[in-house]
């Protein structure tokens, strides 16, 4: 029995370290394909739009919720104290620091990272990877780089935007359903937001954009079997991205923290 | 040439042989059918010959470049002189016909002015009209695309082309034309072809026959008098009998 349970405890190890290793040598592969090849302009440009102006309305709507709430929480706190007037402070910095670049990284990772897995993992079961490469042609090159670097690129626009969409909702709900002053809102602002503040939210979501990519392509790269295979690749890409999109948060806010960038 | 010298083949330590010393020697301009039962490992083979898989032991030469040895640019070239028809064509979907066809062109910077007559001129050569250059492969009969598959193989001028499976769900007629198609590129443009097929039908158009059973070559001998071979493993085959060396399902079956 015991045995058997170290036996199995060995085989589980010996999986996630045959994943992780694999996970790398992937990551690897991306790095020596985008220092040694040719950037596909069309495929990054198709990869940028997809990710950047396709995702505008869920950034649009999640961003401008997400500002609502946060005024409408901030205000239950800030009015027992009566200090109203730091709501868009906190609203702004909420947005710029954290909520813009996460948010914006788990709706990307649920919209992006699933549909590259889907597509890269329907093309590797029906052989067109393979088709590729039979023609001469890099499938890292042609599939898998432009949407690492495309992502990477356009999720600093995308999160300027889910943080503007942020901090106008919150404008809204505090003027015009709080009846607050509106200059105090914008004032306030202007005053106590570095930029610093906003730039770390950038450094971040750029991060995100990279794993949410990485992740997306190596789950579809990797598919196996059939339907269902690019079914659990595609659900991998969601889970196993927005928990490492959540991780990376922390360690880099720690980081950018520590090292005075944000 | 294509030379195979006792290839083997299996996915992990603990599975079964997939090629189990494949010996095989193919000529220039031959025309080569392999034939072996669903499951032999036939289409294995096929992209072990290309390079798409690395056999486990054993050595694959092309006109004397060992796949072993050769650096990831020097196979890239080499696909350019081997074509590969893949069994349900495996034309990308996200692309109409033309970029389909011209794409190995396309991504190596040629315009598409240029490209544009060459594609043709290939799908003429596989009797496609120029009408479907701008449909998508989901507008395309199984027929067709296994057609625009064999057009894109040959926009880059291969000397050899691997057709794995090339009639598989296609009707009797639809197959003979695919089957006479090959027959013509490899006439006409003396190309060497290798084909992985179970359809006895092929055996009219091919010059050597070789059935793959249980891993390794059993025959390998002239297309034209396979029907009166002796050999009691292509006798069975291609007469489709169930009693005979070839252990076949229902035969193992009834065995257990």
């Amino acid at each position: 029995m015991v045995i058997q349970f170290i036996d199995y405890l060995g085989m589980q190890t010996l999986k996630i370290c045959d994943s992780v290793g694999k996970f790398i040598v992937f990551l690897l592969t991306i790095v020596r394909t985008l220092f040694t090849t040719r950037l596909k302009y069309k495929q990054l440009i198709a990869q940028m739009h997809y990710v950047g102006v396709g995702s505008m309305s869920i950034i649009f709507l999640t961003g401008s919720f997400t500002g609502l709430a946060l005024a409408l929480q901030s205000y239950i706190g800030f009015s027992r104290v009566g200090a109203e007037e730091f709501i868009g402070l906190v609203v702004t910095l909420g947005m710029t620091r954290e909520l813009g670049p996460v948010l914006t990284g788990l709706m990307v990772t649920g919209r992006c990272g699933s549909s590259m897995a889907a597509e890269i993992g329907t093309m590797k079961i029906s052989e067109q990877i393979d088709a590729l490469t039979t023609l001469g042609i890099d499938p890292f090159q042609y599939l898998v780089v432009p949407r690492v670097v495309a992502a990477t690129v356009i999720m600093p626009f995308v999160a300027v935007f889910s943080m503007m969409c942020g901090i106008i909702g919150g404008y809204v709900y505090c003027i015009y359903a709080l009846g607050l002053n509106a200059e105090t809102y914008i004032q306030i602002i202007q005053e106590r937001v570095d930029l610093s503040d906003i730039t770390g939210g950038l450094v971040k979501s750029a991060f995100f954009g990279f794993i949410l990519a990485w992740v997306g392509t190596y789950q579809g790269y990797t598919t196996r079997g059939g339907a269902r295979g690019v079914g659990i690749a595609t659900t991998r890409s969601v889970v196993i991205g927005s928990i490492m999109i959540l991780i990376a948060n922390y360690f880099l806010s720690a980081f950018l923290f520590q090292t005075g960038m944000a | 040439m294509i030379q195979l010298t006792d290839v083997k083949k299996r996915f992990g330590d603990n599975q079964r042989w997939i090629s189990n010393g494949i010996n095989l020697d193919i000529a220039d301009g031959q025309m080569t059918c392999i034939v072996g039962q669903s499951g032999e490992g036939k289409s294995v083979l096929l992209k072990q010959i290309i390079g798409l898989i690395k056999p486990t032991s054993g050595t694959i030469t092309i006109d004397g470049l060992d796949l072993s040895k050769i650096t990831e640019q020097e196979h890239r070239e080499l696909f350019k002189k081997i074509g590969y028809v893949f069994q349900f064509a495996a034309l990308l979907d996200s692309l109409n016909v033309f970029e389909n066809v011209g794409i190995s062109l396309l991504e190596n910077g040629v315009p598409e002015q240029e490209v544009l007559p060459i594609v043709k001129e290939k799908l003429a050569l596989v009797n496609l009209s120029p009408d479907i250059l701008y449909k998508y492969p989901s507008e395309l009969s199984g027929g067709m695309k296994k057609r625009v598959g064999l057009a894109r193989t040959l926009i880059n001028n291969p000397s050899i082309i691997l057709y794995d499976e090339p009639t598989t769900g296609l009707d009797p007629i639809n197959a003979r034309i695919v089957f006479e198609l090959m027959h013509d590129m490899h006439k006409r443009l003396n190309i060497t072809s290798v084909i992985v097929s179970h359809d006895v039908e092929i055996f009219k158009y091919v010059d050597t026959v070789a059935l793959l059973y249980e891993g390794i070559i059993k025959f390998n001998g002239p297309a034209n008098t396979i029907w009166e071979s002796k050999n009691p493993y292509i006798y069975q085959f291609i007469r489709g009998l169930p009693e005979g060396p070839i252990h076949t399902g229902a035969a193992a079956a009834e065995t257990e």
